[in-house]
């Protein structure tokens, strides 16, 4: 027997936790969300990814109770939440600027949602113990958030929110406060956290590493709208629309006209005095349609010589060379002036540059590399 | 409904102990005087009718025709306005001298300028007239050290006035303008003496433009409430320093006239609502460039 | 900055000695032996003894201190509430009447303010006492509190509001438990401002008081008008000492919690 993939999405006999339903929420004239239906599955770590100002931070405060649909309706478990007062939601959040209560303890801070529903002190202090267990946090009890580091803070924030073991935790840019190594480590503790307890999160972030590193599946926003609701691989070698393609990862993208050529490949002319490129792709398209190809740099070979033949050879020469240490992009410009980023892995090191500024190059990829997009 | 109730009692605390109370003066700045107790007439227990119809603009009348009242508004605004500007002349050194200060005096500096904000205002005001007084320490003082020969009569006059009002208002003038100049950078001053500017003209064309918004502050501060002054020219002014709000106590406690006191006070708050507006108005525009 | 120029040192000693000097005078000469108060005769404590025994300051000061209690309390919480209104009420009906009431008194000459108030007591027949005092000094210092307090809500982070909702707290609890012990500084220097207002004010509780209630400016006042008096030197001698104590210990207090503050800060950073 097959080892069972968490995909509770694919699963149409699986009641989804949450359900956005024409959700639209409009702040005066501004329309923040719009239109917007989305299923959350119990268990999973779902990302909300986008732009500042997208419209995932307003989600999100609906989901806790902050922030009230204009129409459509929000279900939790199966029952409608527009009218539970966020006091008497099942839901918990952890807030961006982490909103420690600064004159309360560590412990008096995770305690506190525990003492608004029960007086029974020994559990309290069970649950507490448990939580700081948790985070690791059991040294600071006693101290005060601005006695804490940064890294601490945001762990007795999550122990906070935890710790009434709510059916969904939301997180409001968890680990924006954080610098780049602490943020990494933190990613894969919350990933852990999440497994141990087994909590739906709902994570809302504008890092796409971030979103990518941790989440079950992610929402792209742009404006108030669901581009694509995906997996992370799927999200990145195929996106639906050039946006959620630029958004996510660097892309080159190639716009053209699309001929058919034989059964699922299609060329794409996309300048006068170039041969047009190769491209493979499930979904059809009629002869004289404008499409956009979106290849990812490192999909594209680069060579200094010209290679056996490739499905897509294109000459150029080199006009730029970003060296990021474990990568160097190289931005070709082809003769009709259009510019190609083509990236490689340096696997050696000090190995001798043999691509530089203004040289003659080949680049090429294949066939499958790139994803044919109408929009 | 909790909110409502949060609402209600503070707006309904301001509604019967702040606006109410104006209309009322409003509405006696309207009526005639009569000698009965309480001196004035007509209230509404006489009917919505007699109360209209006895109303009329005579107290307001009287105030134009009796010099002794527009000589009093346009002395009190003479001296509002000249011991704002003697204000000004005074804290503005200090405050600039306090901004330059090394750091770990100005929390102390800070402090004993708020200090005498929080002592009584009348004691202050009292310790003048012990000073200012014909054979007060000043007197003694100049004196003894052969500046003068007979002493000078400072108290009761309008010179004392001008000092009590720069003495008791000072702090209000120095700590906007004080903020002004922390806050102004001083690389600032560095730059235009690089480009060329010589110390007085960099603080000419630089330091006072950018301290401009604690200036106007701190003149409201002090015009303002010196407009209606009551215990400074009471106490250290002669009989003849006419200030209005002396003028409207007087009226309503000597004479009784209860009317007419009224009438004083709403022209009084006319006078004021355009410095009070311009005031509001700068300081709403300096929130807004601080954000 | 930079070093103080001449100047700068010239005009700072004589706006210190300005601000100071009469009051040091007047607490100097509180000492006094003679009852002539500007000729010294000698060291002496009799101004304080006389002015302790004299019941009529004693009795004022009672009022005053009753009166300044009371209507600070008063004026704490209805402040507290109106700065709550305004940060965070939103929208509602006459909004912008309600804060014009809350910064009108502000600049309100007090002669006005005095004015209304007493035809106000007079028009509904109500007698005017310690009472009406306490009606008046709450009205207006209500108002300082709330501009107070409202400047340190603006700054309040309102998630951690939204925290202890989220947490399960209702409204009022999450008032009670989080936003009033953080707030509690600016509302403890509110009930400070309100109570220094009430003992400072003459004119509004001359307006608003009757024959059963002297407050203790009062009583300095109908001294004063007829010249300086070395018990009232004394007096005030007394009143100067307890505000600048107070306000020292206050400063010290806070320079303090500071400092604690700031070695926490520097605890955490090196515990990262």
């Amino acid at each position: 027997m097959a080892e069972t993939v968490f995909a509770p999405w694919d699963d149409p006999d699986e009641k989804p936790l949450i359900r956005f339903r024409n959700v639209t929420k409009r702040f005066g004239d501004f329309t923040a969300i719009d239109d917007l239906t989305l299923d959350i599955f119990a268990q999973e770590f779902f990302a909300l990814l986008g732009p500042s100002g997208c419209g995932k931070t307003t989600m999100m405060r609906m989901l806790a109770g902050f922030e009230h649909p204009t129409s459509g309706s929000i279900e939790l478990a199966g029952s409608d939440i527009a009218s539970v007062p966020p006091n008497k939601r099942a839901v918990n959040m952890m807030f961006q600027s982490y909103a420690l209560f600064p004159h309360l303890s560590v412990w008096d801070n995770i305690a506190f949602g525990l003492r608004r529903e029960s007086s029974d002190k020994d559990a309290i202090a069970k649950r507490v113990e448990e939580m700081l267990k948790l985070t690791r946090l059991e040294k600071f009890a006693r101290r005060k958030p601005h006695q804490i580091s940064g890294g601490q803070r945001q762990r007795v924030a999550l122990a906070r929110s935890l710790a009434k073991a709510p059916k969904l935790l939301l997180l409001d840019e968890p680990l924006g406060a954080l610098d780049a190594k602490l943020r990494e480590a933190t990613q894969f503790e919350l990933m852990d956290i999440q497994e141990k307890t087994g909590t739906t999160f709902v994570i809302v972030t504008h890092d796409q590493e971030e979103a990518m590193t941790v989440a079950s599946r992610i929402a792209v926003m742009d404006e108030g709208r669901i581009m694509q609701v995906a997996t992370p691989d799927r999200i990145y070698e195929a996106p639906e629309s050039v946006y959620v393609a630029d958004f996510i990862g660097d892309v080159n993208i190639i716009e053209g006209q699309v001929k058919a050529a034989s059964d699922g490949l299609f060329q794409l002319s996309f300048a006068d005095g170039q041969p047009p490129v190769l491209a493979a792709s499930e979904t059809p398209f009629y002869d004289g349609q404008n499409a956009h190809l979106a290849v990812r740099p490192e999909k594209v070979s680069i060579h200094t010589e010209q290679p056996d033949a490739s499905d897509n050879l294109l000459q150029g020469k080199v006009l730029d060379i970003a060296y990021l240490g474990n990568l160097s992009t190289y931005h070709v410009e082809l003769p009709g002036g259009q510019v190609i980023k083509a990236q490689t892995a340096n696997t050696r090191r000090l190995s001798r540059r043999s691509i530089t500024w203004e040289d003659p190059v080949w680049i090429s990829w294949t066939k499958t590399a790139g994803v044919l997009l109408d929009r | 409904m909790r909110r409502v109730i949060l609402i209600a009692v503070p707006y309904l605390w301001l509604l019967a102990l702040f606006l109410i109370p104006f209309a009322v003066v409003f509405k006696i700045s309207l009526s005639d005087i009569a000698l009965a107790i309480p001196p004035y007439t007509p209230t509404a227990k006489d009917g919505l009718w007699t109360m209209l119809s006895g109303l009329d603009f005579e107290n307001f009348v009287f105030l134009t025709e009796d010099d002794l009242y527009w000589k009093a508004y346009l002395s009190s605004l003479q001296i509002a306005f000249f011991s704002t500007f003697l204000t000004l002349c005074v804290g503005y050194p200090m405050a600039y001298a306090m901004a330059r200060a090394p750091e770990q005096w100005r929390a102390t500096l800070l402090m004993l300028v708020i200090l005498p904000f929080w002592t009584s205002f009348l004691i202050r005001v009292y310790a003048w007239v012990g000073i200012l007084s014909g054979e007060g320490f000043l007197n003694q003082f100049l004196l003894w050290i052969g500046v003068i020969s007979a002493p000078l009569t400072i108290l009761n006059t309008n010179t004392a006035v001008y000092i009590g009002i720069v003495y008791t208002y000072l702090p209000f003038m120095i700590l906007p303008i004080y903020s002004a100049l922390d806050r102004l950078d001083g690389s600032l001053i560095e730059a235009a003496e690089d480009l060329g500017c010589s110390r007085l003209k960099a603080f000419w064309l630089v330091t006072i433009p950018l301290s401009k918004n604690g200036i106007i502050a701190g003149c409201f501060l002090v015009f303002i409430p010196a407009l209606g002054e009551f215990v400074i020219p009471s106490l250290l002014g002669g009989s003849g320093t006419l200030m209005i709000g002396k003028v409207l106590f007087e009226e309503f406690f000597s004479n009784r006239d209860w009317p007419v006191a009224s009438a004083v006070a709403v022209i009084l708050l006319l006078i004021l609502i355009i410095p009070i507006v311009l005031f509001q108005r700068n300081e709403q525009r300096q929130a807004e460039a601080g954000k | 900055m930079t070093r103080l120029s001449p100047f700068n040192v010239v005009s700072l000693t004589f706006g210190f000695v300005f601000l100071y000097l009469p009051m040091l005078i007047l607490v100097i000469y509180s000492f006094n032996a003679s009852k002539l108060v500007t000729v010294w005769a000698g060291f002496s404590t009799k101004w304080y003894g006389e002015l302790l025994s004299n019941d009529a300051f004693l009795d004022a000061a009672w009022v005053t201190l009753r009166v300044a209690v009371i209507s600070s309390t008063f004026a704490t919480v209805l402040g507290t509430m109106a700065a709550y209104v305004l940060v965070r009420g939103g929208r509602f009906y006459g909004r912008t009447l309600f804060s014009g009431m809350i910064y009108a008194p502000l600049v309100m000459p007090e002669v006005i303010t005095g004015l209304s108030l007493l035809l106000l007591f007079i028009g509904i027949g109500m007698d005017r006492g310690v009472l009406t005092i306490v009606l008046a000094h709450t009205t207006f210092s209500m108002c300082f509190v709330s501009v107070v307090v409202s400047s340190r809500l603006m700054t309040f982070d309102q998630s951690l509001e939204e925290a202890a909702l989220d947490l399960g707290a209702s409204p009022f609890e999450a008032f009670r438990l989080i936003t009033l012990p953080i707030i509690a500084p600016a509302v403890i220097s509110g009930w400070l401002l309100a109570f220094t207002l009430s003992l400072d004010d003459l004119v509004i509780a001359s307006f608003t008081s009757g024959p059963s209630a002297t407050t203790l400016p009062m009583k300095i006042w109908s001294s004063v008008r007829l010249g300086v008096s070395p018990e009232i030197n004394a007096l005030s001698t007394i009143l100067i000492g307890l505000v600048t104590i107070g306000v020292i210990a206050a400063s010290i207090a806070s320079k303090q919690s500071a400092l604690r503050a700031k070695r926490d800060e520097q605890a955490a950073a090196r515990a990262q």
